[in-house]
């Protein structure tokens, strides 16, 4: 895991949909409009190079919109987790 | 939202539509009205809540198994590509894995491809030009002194070792023989001259000792040396070929885009590079792009692998699959194969993981560690008999049975 904070470049790339870090009401309300539970949602680690751009902490719910090629765009969410990963 | 929104926008149904239908069904919709020339807010009105009702109706019931008709879905074709072509000789001169190996290799995750390709693409100064192209190659190409020198001679018993550069492979990798001479200088192995194309070499004392001037061993590992002798590029990249991307005519004139494939990956440090263009370079190695791009471009990218290898195959499978097999391997924010060591041997269920591989050992283990079976599963409710939790099994029907008094509302016996 390299310590250098990723370059704000990636975020232009063409695979790399828009991320965005909720708030804590709106994460709130994504768990209510979805009933879901923080952990039955995706999971994004803390060490993920967008992660790591937004500063978000273990326990942030992160936005994604995706370009999705079926339904145009789609938004999907992802829990920050510190995971510990096997080498 | 400041944007005019025409009387038909405004129905009741064009409203509905827009809350319930994912984008891209509603823009075809609103521009299928216009083109048929619905403006009415009533026609419209019907129309958006006959698409909406059609909608619900086409999507996955709650309860159905989308993991099971996805597997089944993607594996049904896929015994089809077996028969077919295993290694392909790619196009032109790159060897690249497809077919059948190539899918096994994306779902069982591993951390390298057989082989890794990129595609690098170039900035708008560099693309429209071979020459410009082919300088952002030879920066990236990783170049080590055996691929710009023609032969290299030593003698036992002399302590100087020549080495002969071929003038055109210094061309090609864009290498100056004194570049060379530099790099060999600075090396710390011994004195060097330029002579025209010739490098003469006197082994400093401490690479070759006064004892082993007449070891061949000793002559053997100094040549090793200076042949992995790094000259220029990117660790990883071990060849380049600059490829038209496009053709297009432009005011009368053929403009081509360049664009660089590679043998080797090294994602990181090639999107640093001058020239390249850093939104659209990609690898075929998706643990590169999630940890330099993240998890969700390594979903996409995985997406995007397996519909190539099976449209590749000729065979029609549709993305949503492949979509939903992204999503359970990149669930948990990393890359877990599908298979023992990754999805299907994290199951909770104990009976569920030995249904998959290793039967023995995973019920040794787990009754080594006192699991508990919850028969909650699909595939545990399957082997102990009991109707699996999918579809309306899920749905538990319970009878509310009055005693004495008869007849009024409610379930009879």
């Amino acid at each position: 895991m390299s310590a250098r904070k990723p370059s704000r470049k990636i975020l232009e790339h063409r695979l790399v949909p828009q991320h965005r870090k909720l708030s804590a009401e709106e994460a709130l309300e994504v768990f209510e409009s979805l009933g879901v539970k923080p952990w039955q949602l995706p999971q994004i680690s803390v060490n993920d190079p967008i992660v790591r751009l937004l500063g978000a902490k273990p326990g942030d719910v992160i936005e994604i919109k995706r370009r999705s090629p079926t339904g145009g765009i789609s938004l999907a969410y992802r829990v920050v987790v510190a995971l510990e990963r096997r080498a | 939202m400041s944007e005019e929104r025409s009387p038909c926008e405004r129905s009741s149904g064009v409203r509905l539509a827009k809350k319930v239908l994912p984008k891209s069904i509603y823009d075809e919709m609103m521009q299928k009205l216009r083109a048929a020339d619905i403006t009415s807010p009533r026609e419209c009105s019907e129309v958006a809540e006959e698409v909406v009702r059609r909608y619900v109706q086409s999507m996955a019931e709650p309860g159905e198994p989308v993991g099971t008709v996805a597997a089944q879905s993607i594996g049904e074709p896929g015994t089809q590509m077996t028969l077919r072509t295993f290694h392909y000789a790619g196009l032109m001169e790159f060897d690249v894995t497809l077919g059948l190996p190539r899918l096994i290799e994306i779902v069982d995750a591993k951390r390298e491809p057989s082989t890794p390709i990129m595609e690098i693409y170039l900035d708008e100064e560099h693309r429209y030009s071979e020459e410009k192209a082919r300088e952002v190659a030879r920066k990236i190409e990783y170049t080590t002194l055996e691929k710009v020198m023609s032969s290299i001679e030593y003698t036992l018993g002399e302590r100087e070792i020549v080495i002969r550069l071929d003038p055109e492979m210094l061309e090609d990798k864009g290498v100056r023989a004194e570049d060379v001479l530099d790099v060999i200088s600075k090396g710390n192995i011994g004195e060097a001259k330029l002579e025209g194309h010739v490098i003469r070499l006197t082994l400093s004392r401490e690479l070759l000792p006064e004892e082993s001037l007449y070891d061949f061993g000793a002559y053997k590992a100094a040549e090793t040396k200076l042949r992995k002798l790094y000259l220029k590029g990117i660790k990883g990249i071990n060849r380049t070929s600059i490829r038209v991307a496009e053709e297009k005519v432009v005011e009368g004139k053929v403009v081509r885009e360049y664009f660089i494939i590679t043998e080797g990956s090294n994602l990181a440090e090639v999107l640093e590079v001058e020239g390249v263009d850093h939104t659209r370079t990609i690898t075929n190695n998706v643990f590169e792009i999630m940890e330099v791009l993240g998890i969700e471009a390594a979903r996409n990218a995985i997406i995007e692998e397996i519909m190539h290898v099976l449209q590749d195959a000729g065979l029609d499978v549709d993305i949503r699959h492949v979509m939903l097999v992204a999503d359970v391997i990149t669930w948990n924010g990393t890359i877990r194969q599908i298979g023992r060591l990754g999805v299907a041997g994290e199951k909770p269920s104990a009976l569920a993981r030995a249904a998959f591989e290793v039967t023995v050992n995973q019920l040794y283990e787990a009754a080594a560690r006192g699991e508990e079976e919850s028969l909650r599963g699909v595939t545990e409710s399957i082997i102990a008999g009991l109707p699996p939790r999918v579809g309306t099994g899920q749905v538990v029907v319970s009878v509310e049975i009055r005693r004495g008094g008869g007849g009024g509302s409610g379930a009879n016996r």
